[in-house]
């Protein structure tokens, strides 16, 4: 009998095949390139020189700010009103997050076109405060995807812990720091990951508010832009170490939280 | 917390949220070239953004790129769950791991590498669309995957063994008992690929054809200089999206009321 026979495993090998192909592939590709010169030799030279590079290192310094800065505010926004969909005055009428994650579906750019007129109406001229502006737009294009994992993760607390929390005396700021962030962690995280890492790269949100001043994601741009495909790469690549740098981390405290749930 | 120190912080948010486009929406039908100075009632916005031979490409472009990459996304992307949900744990951990890697990535990062192997390194040409097509779906597949997932692992496993005992073949079992069961995930990781799609400026830049346009994209060069018609046409197109994403979550809202709530995720 050599009559094949379908068997439900199979059906995972299309998906894998295109993963290595089409996800795995590249990242190698850009690996090789960043991590060698026009020649094809090996070397660590562009990698070197973006670290003793001081216009590059402001690069690098200003990302950091911007990000900080967006997930900072997102999470001080995001969290109340997550708490209070999940918690608070709001929580019977479930479909309210809708309205909060529902602005996530429209195009992104169109989104900003619009916050973009009504700056230019509060500010008369976008160019007085670019900082400012690109930190309010990435904070209103990125807010729906900070409330939905902190959504998510408060609605699972278990009020009886909260309650518990006051019948034990504490007041709210008390139980709030006590029991109600620390159950929220795996939360605050998957949101900060959502929002730190565009923040980074998303030099889109720059270019609409005539930020001239670069992120990490202007500078694969402007490689992009002046077919320097070897330090486009190497850009690339320093991105996708920190990104693996930081998933590592998270996935550590998260499994750490975890841990100490079933432990309860 | 109190009562009204809640109702004020959503009211707050909502309005951080929602103020622009509506106000957006309100000039789009007046014939002001920018907000704060009224004008006239006008649809002039409209007729523009649907006769304008470029727009309507771009939107027409848009839209069937979001539609095609999305129905390829869900057949590798459920095909890949289910395989993977049967198969060893080591195959399903490879599968998962790499199917996260798009997930956290910049999505800079993935249009580029994209760009590089198949552009750069393999020559293939942009003008195809081949590109930009892998490239969106690498994107978005991972979401489907995610989507389904969870529903397999809900699912009653005892059902498709009856149907293998009440003699269906694997393939019939397959379609007759695991899909209807896995639907939903299906569904709604169809719209997360589609929205995702629509919403893509970067994986879009570095793979398409130098004269094809998405949304994304046309919107970014509009900024940097187009005419006053073509820019108020675009608030009409706002306008016009935020309408159908409205529609689209209270008709699918509705349905889930009917069908008990679900898990929400991206």
């Amino acid at each position: 009998m050599s009559r094949y026979r379908f068997d439900r495993k199979q059906l995972v090998l299309p998906y894998l095949i295109y993963l290595i192909l089409f996800v795995v592939m590249p990242l190698l590709v850009v690996l090789y390139y960043g991590f060698t010169d026009d020649q094809g030799h090996i070397s660590f030279t562009n990698f070197a020189s973006f670290f003793t590079n001081s216009k590059m290192m402001g690069t690098l310094v200003y990302s950091l700010v911007i990000a900080v800065m967006v997930t900072v505010i997102c999470l001080l926004l995001a969290y109340p009103v997550a708490y209070i969909l999940a918690k608070g005055e709001y929580a019977r009428k479930h479909s309210f997050l809708m309205v909060f994650v529902l602005p996530m579906w429209i195009n992104f750019t169109l989104r900003i076109t619009a916050l973009k007129e009504i700056l230019t109406l509060l500010e008369g001229n976008l160019a007085f405060h670019p900082f400012m502006n690109t930190v309010i737009c990435m904070v209103y294009d990125f807010l729906p995807f900070m409330i939905m994992p902190l959504f998510n993760s408060l609605t699972k607390l278990d009020k009886s812990m909260i309650e518990a929390g006051y019948d034990l005396g504490a007041d709210f700021p008390k139980v709030l720091t006590k029991v109600i962030l620390p159950l929220s962690v795996p939360g605050i995280i998957s949101g900060v990951t959502m929002v730190f890492l565009p923040a980074m790269t998303n030099y889109v949100v720059l270019d609409m508010v005539y930020n001239s001043t670069y992120i990490m994601g202007s500078l694969i741009g402007s490689y992009f832009s002046s077919y320097d495909w070897n330090n486009g790469s190497l850009i690339s690549a320093i991105l996708l170490m920190f990104i693996g740098f930081l998933t590592i981390i998270t996935d550590k405290i998260v499994s750490k939280e975890e841990g100490e749930e079933v432990r309860i | 917390m109190r009562k009204n120190g809640q109702h004020m912080i959503i009211w707050l948010v909502l309005a951080f949220l929602y103020l622009p486009i509506l106000i957006l929406t309100f000039y789009s039908f007046t014939s002001s070239t920018m907000i704060g100075s009224v004008r006239e009632f006008s649809v002039e916005n409209y007729i523009t953004l649907f006769t304008e031979p470029a727009l309507r490409a771009m939107m027409f472009g848009t839209l069937s790129l979001a539609v095609v990459v999305a129905l390829i996304s869900v057949l590798l992307g459920s095909a890949g769950a289910i395989g993977a949900f049967y198969s060893k744990k080591g195959v399903q951990r490879t599968v998962e791991f790499f199917n996260e890697v798009p997930v956290v990535n910049a999505d800079v990062v993935t249009g580029f590498s994209i760009c590089i192997f198949m552009i750069v390194l393999l020559h293939m040409d942009k003008d195809t669309y081949i590109p930009l097509v892998i490239a969106q779906t690498a994107l978005c597949t991972p979401f489907v995957y995610l989507s389904v997932m969870p529903r397999l692992k809900q699912m009653d496993n005892s059902l498709y063994e009856a149907a293998l005992d009440l003699g269906c073949t694997p393939a019939q079992a397959l379609r007759r008992v695991v899909i209807p069961q896995i639907r939903p995930g299906i569904v709604s990781g169809f719209m997360t690929a589609i929205t995702l799609s629509l919403d893509d400026y970067f994986i879009a830049t570095y793979t398409k054809p130098a004269t094809f346009d998405t949304i994304s994209t046309y919107v970014v060069n509009a900024t940097r200089g187009a005419q006053t018609s073509i820019k108020t046409a675009l608030w009409a197109l706002s306008a016009v999206m935020f309408v159908i994403v409205v529609a689209v979550v209270m008709a699918a809202n509705m349905k889930r009321a009917g069908t008990g709530e679900e898990d929400l995720r991206i």
